[in-house]
């Protein structure tokens, strides 16, 4: 079991592990970006934009996609989902397919999910017993 | 044919082959490709050219260029 941490640093964890990994973005189960390595915000949203759109015409075509491979003489693009979020990443050619996967996997689940606060449970309210019951 | 030079024509012989046989599997590996991994476990390979490969390869490029 996975200790969960924020997206931050699962990212810089996942970076440091795998050198192929060149950009990655987590996106939260409403779509937004959870994290990235990318420091231009308008950067990292095109990246989860481009993910989300990839996933839907895969969906498209075949659907009940968990995790998909994109290879370009360029470079390839991962994207894995875990229900409703999802993680994708660019990275050098040619990668090691079954590393990347794993290592996103892992990543995607060391990040926290956002949960809403949990509410605390009142404790019982006493019964007030009558005054007179004591006499 | 003195048997010194048969051996080296057969050497050079296995070594083009090994030598394009390794050039293919490489070539082969480069081709651009989808795979989609289904939750089931299956797994579907698009090589370019195919009609999903054609759908879905753009927008990848799209993403690889993006940042």
């Amino acid at each position: 079991m996975l200790a969960p941490m924020d997206a931050a640093q699962a990212i810089s964890d996942l970076t440091e592990i795998s050198p192929q990994i060149r950009y990655v973005a987590v996106l939260a189960a409403d779509g937004s970006v959870a994290g990235s390595n990318l420091f231009d915000e308008a950067a990292a949203t095109r990246l989860a934009d481009g993910a989300r759109r990839l996933v839907e015409a895969a969906e498209s075509m075949r659907p009940g996609v968990a995790q998909l491979e994109a290879a370009t003489v360029t470079g390839s693009v991962f994207v894995v989902r875990d229900g409703d979020r999802m993680i994708a990443a660019t990275t050098t050619p040619e990668p090691t397919v079954g590393l990347v996967f794993y290592d996103l996997k892992t990543c995607l689940r060391s990040v926290e999910a956002a949960k809403p606060p949990a509410r605390k449970r009142r404790a019982p309210a006493k019964k007030q017993e009558p005054d007179d019951a004591a006499a | 044919m003195p048997p010194r030079k048969l051996v080296t024509g057969f050497l050079l012989a296995t070594g083009s082959l090994a030598g394009s046989v390794l050039v293919r599997r490489r070539a082969a590996r480069r081709r651009e490709r989808i795979d989609l991994y289904a939750e089931d476990g299956s797994m579907h390979s698009f090589a370019e050219g195919s009609p999903e490969a054609l759908r879905l390869l753009p927008l990848a490029y799209e993403i690889l260029a993006s940042p």
